[in-house]
C-alpha cells in the first residue's frame, strides 16, 4: 500500500509529529505528498511549523513521530550527508574562507570527483547563475544578490534531485528579492528539480509555486495551487493570511445547494457560497476580495446590495483603497479602478456597493 | 562666517577647497582634544609602570658605573695604557689603584666595584678587598708592595678586565646570558659545556611553555566547542565552572597540586591503593618539569578557553549543517569548515596562553623543583638572590625579545589570515 503510494511521491510526509519539549507539538500530523519536479512551498507565520518540517526533511531534526519517505525510501535515519539533498538557508551559509569556486568544488570534492570534472561542474553552475567571473571572490567580497546566487549554485552543483530553500530571500531588499524570485523560478522550469521552498512572504508563494502549502499551528490549513488558495481559500485563516480579505461576521440563517445566507448583526442578510459552515444558527465569518466589490453596481449586476460611507480614500495611482463603513463594520475595503467617472468619492459621502454571491464565500468563524 | 559655496558642479576652487580642508580641521580639533583627554590618564599609567621600567631594564643590562664611578683614578690611568702591549701598567696606575681603594674602603663602596669585577673573573673580588685593607698601610712606591701582597697585581689579565669594565656600558651581561664569556684577550667564546645554564633554561622554558599552550589547546578546544553549542542559559552556568579557577588564588590552586601530585599525595595514594603503583615506587609528578607542565596548563586553560569560545560563538551552526547538506561526514565538515573558521580563536588563545606561560614564575618556582625552573625564575635569583640585576635585566631583554620575535611571526603568519575571515 505504502509503496504504490510512494511511488507517485518523491517526497511523502506520513503523519509527520515534532515535539522538542516532550509537552507540545510544534508540527501536528503533517501529510504532504509531493510530487517529482514540483516546486512546493511551506507558507505561514513564524513558529507555524514549516521551517521544523524543512529541516526534518533536510535531516537537522529528527521526527518524533511518522514517516518521511524520499523516492520511496524511509529517510528518517539516513544521516543528512548521505540523503543528497540540496540546501539553500537563510543567510546562505557561504564558506568564508573559501572562493567562490571552492565553495562551488565543496560537495564535489567531498564525493572524490576527479578535478578537471569539478573544474567543468563549478564553471557551469558559476555561468548558469551569471557569476562566471566571480570565481576567485571571497564570499564577503560578493553583494547580497550575488552570494543568494552563489547559494543556489552551490545547492545545484552536485545536481540533487531535491532542493531545499529556507527563506533565502530574506535579507534581500525588495527589488533584489522580486529579481531572485524569478531567477529562480527559471532554474526550477529549466532543470526540472524538486523544490522545497520555506517562506512567510505569501507574494514569494504565490509568484513561484506549483503548490503552496499554508502552516499555522503546525497544521498544514490548505495545501493547493496559487490561484485555488487565493480565489478559494477554505478557511478564515488563509483567507486572511493570503492577499488582502474583507470579513463579515454574522449568524448561518439558511444553507441550499452550497448557497447560504448570513444574518449580519446590524440585521442585513448576505448570500454566499457555503464553503466552510457549522449548524444553522452558529456564527460564520464572510471573505470578500476587495476587488471583487464593485462601486455603484449595475442592476442585477450584484446579489448583495448595501450602502457604504466612505471613511477613508488612498489614493495609490492606479487604483484607490476605499476603507468604508459597510453594515457597522468600518475596515471594509474597496479597491476602485482609477477611471474618469468616480472622481466624486468625498468622506463622509455614501455610496451604493454590491457584490456577486459566488465572490463570497462563507466560512469558518474567527 | 566662512560659509563655502558649492557651486552647482560640486567643483570647488583652490582657494574654496583650502578654506574647507581648515573648516574641517577646526570642526574636528574638538573630537580630537576630547579623545586625547580620554586616553590620557591609561596613558599616563602606562608611562609610569610599564614603558618606564622596560627602558630602565634596557638601560640597566648595559649599564655599567661601577669600576668607573668608585675607581676613578684607576679608570683614569689605565686610560693611558695598551692592554695589549703585554707589560703591566706603570707606577702612577698603581698609586692611583692604592689612593681608589683607601677611598673605597672608607666609603664602603670598594666591594661593589669588587662584586662587578668578580662576575668578569672569579677571585677578583678577593683580590681587591683583600689589598684593601692593606692599602692605608702602604708608601709609594707601590707596585711591587701591591705584587707583594697579591701577586694578582702582577697579572696582566687582571688588568685587562679592570680596563675593560671601566668602559660606562657594556655588552658583558648580554654574553654571560649567553653562556659566553670573554676571555681577557678581548675574545668572546662559549663557556664550557657544564657551565652553561642560560642557554639550557632558556629552551626548556620555550619547549615547555610550546607543551602547555598544546595541552591547553587540546583540553580547550573541546569545551569551548561544548559551550559554544549549547544554549546559552546552560553555557553561562557551566562558564562558571570555566572561571572559577580565576576567582581562586594562583597560590591556592598551586598548593593543591601540590597536596594531589606529590609523593604521599592523593593521586599516588589512588594508585597506590589499586595496586598500579608499588608503594616504594611512588611516581615523582611534582617538584620536577611534570609538575610545572601539569599545573601551569591548569591554570592557564581559562586563558585559552575564552577567546576559543568567543570565536567559536559567532560561527553560525549554519555552516555545518551546510556543508553536511552538500554531503559532507561530520568528521570531513569539522576540519574543512569548522575548524578554518575557529582559527582566530586557536592563534589568539595559544598566543595568549604561549606569552603567559613563557614569563610565569610563581608556579615553576613552587612546584618546578630542579628541572622544571623556567628563565623567569633565574630572572628572579639574579635579583632578589646574587644581586646580579645588570644579568637579570639581560635576561629580561633576552625574554622580552623572544616573545616579541614570536609575536611578530604570529602575526606575519596569522595577522592575515585572520582579517580575510574578519573581513
Amino acid at each position: 500500500m505504502e509503496n504504490s503510494a510512494s511511488n507517485e511521491a518523491f517526497v511523502r510526509f506520513e503523519g509527520v509529529q515534532k515535539s522538542y519539549d516532550g509537552r507540545t507539538l510544534v508540527v501536528k500530523d503533517l501529510n504532504i505528498d509531493v510530487p517529482r519536479g514540483e516546486f512546493l512551498t511551506m507558507l505561514g507565520p513564524s513558529g507555524s511549523g514549516k521551517t521544523t518540517s524543512l529541516m526534518m526533511l533536510a535531516g537537522f531534526e529528527t521526527a518524533t513521530k511518522g514517516n518521511i519517505y524520499l523516492n520511496g525510501q524511509a529517510i528518517n535515519n539516513v544521516a543528512p550527508h548521505k540523503r543528497g539533498i540540496g540546501m539553500v538557508f537563510q543567510n546562505y551559509a557561504l564558506f568564508p574562507h573559501m572562493t567562490v569556486a571552492e565553495n562551488l568544488a565543496f560537495p564535489l570534492k567531498v564525493r572524490n570527483m576527479n578535478s578537471s570534472d569539478i573544474e567543468t561542474r563549478v564553471k557551469r553552475a558559476l555561468d548558469m547563475v551569471e557569476l562566471g567571473s566571480f570565481g576567485d571572490r571571497r564570499p564577503a567580497q560578493l553583494s547580497g544578490g550575488q552570494q543568494q546566487r552563489v547559494a543556489v549554485a552551490r545547492a545545484l552543483v552536485f545536481e540533487p534531485d531535491l532542493i531545499l530553500m529556507d527563506e533565502p530571500l530574506g535579507a534581500l531588499d525588495k527589488n533584489l528579492r522580486e529579481q531572485m524570485q524569478y531567477e529562480i523560478k527559471h532554474i526550477h522550469e529549466r532543470l526540472g528539480v524538486t523544490v522545497v521552498y520555506v517562506t512567510h512572504d505569501q507574494s514569494e508563494a504565490l509568484t513561484m509555486s506549483n503548490r503552496i502549502a499554508v502552516f499555522n499551528d503546525g497544521v498544514i490549513q490548505q495545501l493547493a495551487p496559487p490561484t485555488e488558495l487565493y480565489e478559494k481559500p477554505i478557511n478564515s485563516f488563509v483567507a486572511q493570511f493570503i492577499g488582502e480579505n474583507n470579513k463579515l461576521t454574522g449568524t448561518l440563517q439558511s444553507t441550499q445547494d452550497g448557497i447560504c445566507t448570513v444574518r449580519l448583526p446590524t440585521g442585513e442578510l448576505v448570500t454566499a457560497l457555503d464553503i466552510n459552515t457549522d449548524d444553522i444558527g452558529k456564527e460564520s465569518t464572510l471573505s470578500l476580495r476587495p476587488e471583487r466589490v464593485f462601486l455603484d453596481p449595475v442592476e442585477g449586476q450584484c446579489d448583495n446590495v448595501f450602502t457604504g460611507k466612505v471613511e477613508e480614500v488612498i489614493y495609490l495611482g492606479d487604483h484607490k483603497r476605499v476603507r468604508m463603513n459597510v453594515c457597522g463594520h468600518d475596515e471594509f475595503i474597496v479597491k476602485v479602478p482609477n477611471s474618469t467617472d468616480n472622481k466624486g468619492l468625498q468622506v463622509g459621502g455614501t455610496a451604493p456597493i454590491g457584490w456577486s454571491s459566488k465572490d463570497c464565500r462563507a466560512l469558518d468563524p474567527i | 562666517m566662512m560659509a563655502t559655496t558649492v557651486e552647482a558642479e560640486g567643483q570647488l576652487t583652490p582657494e574654496e577647497q583650502k578654506s574647507l580642508t581648515a573648516d574641517m580641521h577646526r570642526s574636528l580639533r574638538r573630537k580630537k582634544i576630547r579623545a586625547m583627554l580620554l586616553v590620557a590618564p591609561l596613558l599616563i599609567f602606562i608611562m609610569v609602570t610599564f614603558v618606564s621600567p622596560i627602558a630602565t631594564m634596557l638601560f640597566r643590562s648595559v649599564d655599567n658605573p661601577q669600576v668607573s664611578e668608585y675607581m676613578p683614578n684607576t679608570t683614569a690611568a689605565l686610560a693611558h695604557w695598551d692592554a695589549d702591549s703585554n707589560e703591566l701598567p706603570g707606577e702612577e696606575t698603581y698609586a692611583a689603584l692604592v689612593e681608589d681603594l683607601e677611598v673605597g674602603r672608607k666609603n664602603h663602596t670598594i666591594g661593589k666595584a669588587a662584586t662587578r669585577l668578580n662576575y668578569e673573573k672569579s677571585q677578583m673580588r678577593s683580590l681587591l678587598t683583600g689589598t684593601a685593607r692593606k692599602a692605608g698601610r702602604l708608601k709609594p712606591p707601590y707596585k711591587e708592595q701591591l705584587i707583594k701582597i697579591n701577586d694578582g697585581w702582577g697579572d696582566i689579565d687582571n688588568w685587562r678586565v679592570i680596563k675593560r669594565e671601566s668602559k660606562p656600558y657594556t655588552l658583558s651581561y648580554y654574553i654571560a646570558a649567553f653562556d659566553m664569556e670573554t676571555t681577557p684577550t678581548g675574545e668572546i667564546k662559549m663557556l664550557p659545556e657544564q657551565q652553561r645554564v642560560y642557554l639550557q633554561m632558556l629552551w626548556r622554558t620555550v619547549w615547555m611553555s610550546v607543551l602547555i599552550t598544546t595541552l591547553t589547546l587540546i583540553l580547550g578546544y573541546p569545551v569551548s566547542y561544548l559551550l559554544a553549542s549549547l544554549p546559552m542559559s546552560i553555557a553561562n552556568t557551566l562558564m562558571i565552572l570555566v572561571l572559577l579557577p580565576f576567582w581562586t588564588s594562583l597560590l591556592v590552586r598551586t598548593s593543591s597540586w601540590i597536596a594531589l601530585l606529590q609523593g604521599q599525595g592523593v593521586i599516588n595514594d589512588i594508585l597506590v591503593w589499586f595496586g598500579l603503583v608499588s608503594d616504594d615506587n611512588r611516581l615523582s609528578m611534582i617538584y620536577n618539569a611534570t609538575g610545572t607542565v601539569i599545573t601551569m596548563t591548569h591554570i592557564l586553560l581559562p586563558f585559552m578557553i575564552l577567546p576559543l569560545y568567543s570565536v567559536m560563538k559567532t560561527i553560525p551552526p549554519s555552516y555545518m549543517r551546510a556543508a553536511r547538506s552538500l554531503g559532507a561526514t561530520p568528521f570531513t565538515a569539522f576540519f574543512k569548515v569548522y575548524l578554518p573558521q575557529s582559527v582566530p580563536g586557536i592563534s589568539a588563545g595559544a598566543i595568549l596562553v604561549f606569552i603567559l606561560a613563557i614569563g610565569y614564575y610563581i608556579t615553576p618556582a613552587l612546584v618546578g623543583g630542579q628541572t622544571g625552573q623556567f628563565i623567569g625564575n633565574m630572572i628572579a635569583y639574579h635579583m632578589q638572590s646574587s644581586l646580579n640585576w645588570g644579568l637579570a635585566a639581560a635576561l629580561g631583554v633576552v625574554l622580552l625579545a623572544l616573545v616579541l620575535g614570536i609575536y611578530g611571526l604570529y602575526s606575519r603568519l596569522l595577522g592575515g589570515n585572520n582579517q580575510m575571515s574578519l573581513r
